[in-house]
């Protein structure tokens, strides 16, 4: 099998380690060979962010380059639109629709382009914007987009239910498992 | 089972399969994860040093009671480590030692990309340089095993995408190695009779080493059917190239990257129409081919700056490279900031209000830097804030403090310190003690109270220690309380010998930090002066012209508020 590629992209802090942990645990009880490339340090203060999983037959480099992205789970929209360029020709987006301005927007240096979900499918990208926030709200926690995302991934997988809900328990916390498997559920079918 | 670990977890593993029993290291990314996954083991002492040099002489100590010991940093912390490397590459080892230095091309989170496979070179000392993370648990084993039989440090080289990158490993056993310590002046007290007697030594051990480099499974070739081209390749660099080229031509990957074999070289040379190699950073594999009289291209193709990827190596090779839709939208740039509540903020307000020099250090209050605060003036490396202030001081620079972290004070701030206070420049540093060593993910530290494992343990007092260097005028503000600052520092700006001012508050993201209720903003009180955005908090923009504030982000410390001069800006009554 050809290696799929799968970027996970947000601002710090979002939550995006627990997302790439879940993908891993799942890939790995198929057998697959995974790489999956974190960002520690510096970067995480509140800057874009990026994680990287792939996974296949045998995989070698632990990071997406330009072009190579099946998928890119974003966040926050603005860090999507930043990541269009790693999108391999018929790979797909799928995006929170929710806003977090940078510093420059902030102090007025630059102003947050409008519209950017239309000026990506203008461009002819492949987009799935959906308001991931309201529904892990919805599920309990604004802290569980991170589900809610993994659950809209889930849709282009082949995977079952049975088996990405197994791969939750796995990694997360007993306390915490009702609210993600909620959340997951949500971004899955609604 | 087979599980996913990251790298430096793996390098934990492996250390503990070695049967390590003493740990000492200076967290630094990207090498922090290996120390706290093996505080993880119960059979292993771990500690955090105050700085490398000292995490490295301690396991040395270790070694010489016979223990297999190691010492973890990031690259700039061999720098630090750099004299005792150098020195017990002649004594040798007693129980097995192992270094591990992660590098950071790319600079994800560091001040410079200095490639530390030149150190190998220079102290004469074997590198191991793993490609994932099976390689890194198998290469911290294979490590322990060169040191004591060739008797020799071994350096184990990471970089941040090996150290930062998950992949799937098998786990061993544990072995338990252990030695006795012998008396053996000729080979541990290095004054130069012996260290002359020593170096001879330590030629003959690299040239066994060259001898081992040549069959050594580590250095593999895997052989291709389009002989066109060789390549000699390490590390990711080798990931890139599979990943570009598959199994097409034949591929010389270097497990152990110093010293180099020679005639597995030649002989790769002698089989392919050209050589290319391909590795990150500078010349160093490449330079080895052309001290051989080798015809080998590289670096023409390849930059010395930042790190590789697969698109890079395809280009490099002249192959096509992957392409995607970049949009016609300018994105604006989300570079990292001060988190909101960071304690560090009122402080960096009072400097850039003050007009004040500011000579930075290495943490996360180098956010400083960025606007709107802007408040530093220089960032060298760890330490170098107080040693760049009494200069500047010296040589009549004008008013100016240095601005230390409580880690960086005691990695390497003291000995400034007591320059300042010996040579007497009237210089103010500022301590930003925020009670924990914030920017590598919260370490302990030796102010802190508590050591790596989480214990209670010995808790260094600041303001003792600085008025027993010599600093008699030593004060303690609240980074939340603007005006205290602004006194401390034209009070002590103004006095007529050194001072030193604890900015103090810990981490808001400690977690036993309570934070307050959000701020509240009245829109109607609001002037839109935009005083508040002075200070960079992602917790405030404007909204609609007046300034509104992220309830989800805002810690409630309440430093907009005091420069609200409308009122506008209130505290959230508490429960």
């Amino acid at each position: 099998m050809e290696t799929k590629n799968i970027m996970i992209v947000g601002v710090g802090g979002q939550g995006s380690l627990l997302a790439s942990k879940l993908l891993g645990r799942l890939l790995l009880t198929r057998g697959y060979d995974i790489k999956v490339s974190e960002v520690h340090g510096m970067s995480q203060r509140g800057g874009s962010v990026v994680t990287y999983v792939r996974f296949g037959d045998k995989v070698y480099s632990p990071i997406v380059d330009k072009g190579e992205a099946d998928f890119i789970v974003s966040f926050e929209l603005l860090e999507a639109a930043r990541y269009t360029e790693d999108l391999k020709p018929g790979g797909k987006i799928i995006t929170s629709t929710q806003q977090i301005n940078p510093m420059p927007v902030i102090t007025g240096a630059a102003q947050y382009p409008q519209h950017l979900e239309q000026t990506m499918k203008a461009a002819g990208i492949d987009v799935d914007a959906f308001d991931a926030l309201s529904l892990a709200e919805q599920a309990g926690s604004p802290k569980a987009v991170n589900l809610v995302l993994m659950g809209r991934l889930s849709r282009y997988f082949d995977f079952t239910e049975e088996e990405w809900l197994e791969a939750i328990g796995q990694s997360v916390p007993e306390k915490f498992l009702e609210l993600n498997r909620k959340a997951f559920a949500l971004g899955r079918n609604s | 089972m087979k599980t996913l670990m990251l790298g430096n977890e793996a390098v934990a593993r492996g250390l503990f399969e070695a049967g390590c029993s003493f740990v000492s290291s200076y967290p630094g990314t990207p090498s922090t994860e290996i120390t706290e996954a093996i505080a993880k083991y119960p059979e292993v002492y771990a500690e955090w040093a105050p700085n490398e040099k000292v995490a490295m002489e301690a396991a040395f100590g270790a070694s010489l009671a016979g223990k297999r010991s190691f010492c973890g940093m990031k690259h700039v912390g061999l720098n630090v480590a750099a004299d005792p490397l150098f020195t017990i590459s002649y004594t040798g080892v007693n129980g097995g030692m192992v270094i591990c230095v992660a590098d950071d091309a790319g600079m994800h989170s560091s001040q410079n990309e200095q490639d530390s496979r030149h150190y190998a070179r220079a102290a004469k000392i074997p590198m191991l340089e793993p490609a994932d993370s099976a390689e890194a648990l198998a290469m911290a084993r294979l490590a322990y095993d060169l040191s004591e039989q060739y008797d020799t440090p071994v350096l184990l080289k990471m970089c941040t995408r090996v150290s930062h990158s998950q992949s799937v490993v098998e786990c061993g056993q544990r072995t338990e190695v252990s030695k006795t310590y012998e008396k053996t002046p000729a080979k541990y007290i290095m004054m130069p009779g012996n260290a002359k007697r020593r170096h001879p030594i330590v030629e003959q051990r690299t040239a066994a080493l060259t001898e081992w480099a040549e069959t050594a499974d580590i250095n593999r070739l895997e052989d291709g059917p389009d002989k066109s081209m060789g390549i000699i390749t390490s590390s990711t660099s080798y990931q890139y190239v599979k990943e570009v080229c598959g199994d097409r031509y034949p591929v010389l990957k270097l497990g152990m990257v110093w010293p180099m074999p020679v005639q597995k070289i030649r002989d790769l040379a002698a089989r392919v129409d050209r050589l290319v190699v391909v590795e990150e950073l500078d010349s160093f594999i490449e330079a080895h081919c052309r001290d051989l009289g080798l015809q080998v291209t590289g670096k023409d193709r390849f930059s010395c700056i930042d790190e590789l990827s697969q698109n890079k190596v395809a280009a490099g090779l002249d192959k096509p490279v992957a392409q995607g839709k970049k949009l016609d939208e300018t994105i604006p740039a989300r570079p990292p900031v001060m988190c909101a509540g960071c304690p560090h903020r009122g402080l960096f307000y009072t400097l850039a209000k003050n007009k004040v020099t500011a000579m930075g250090d290495i943490g996360c209050y180098t956010l400083g830097a960025v606007p709107p605060l802007g408040a530093l003036d220089s960032t060298v490396c760890m330490g170098a804030s107080i040693p760049n202030l009494h200069g500047f001081t010296k040589a009549g620079g004008g008013k100016a403090v240095a601005v230390i972290g409580d880690s960086t004070f005691m990695h390497s701030g003291m000995t400034g310190l007591v320059n300042v206070a010996y040579n007497e420049s009237n210089s103010t540093v500022i301590i930003v003690d925020n009670s924990i060593t914030g920017m590598t993910g919260h370490q302990q530290n030796p102010t802190t109270g508590f050591n790596l494992k989480g214990d209670p343990c010995t808790k260094i007092d600041l303001e003792t220690l600085c008025r027993a260097v010599g600093i008699r005028r030593v004060r303690v503000v609240d980074p939340y309380d603007l005006d205290q600052c602004d006194r401390a520092l034209k009070e002590e700006l103004a006095a007529d010998e050194p001072s030193v001012i604890i900015s103090r508050r810990p981490c808001a993201l400690l977690k036993y930090v309570k934070h307050k209720k959000p701020v509240t903003i009245d829109p109607a009180k609001c002037m839109s002066c935009k005083m508040c955005m002075k200070i960079g908090c992602p917790a405030i923009s404007m909204t609609d012209g007046k300034a509104a504030v992220d309830n989800t982000l805002c810690t409630g410390c309440g430093v907009c508020g005091q420069l609200c001069k409308f009122g506008a800006i209130s505290a959230a009554k508490e429960d």
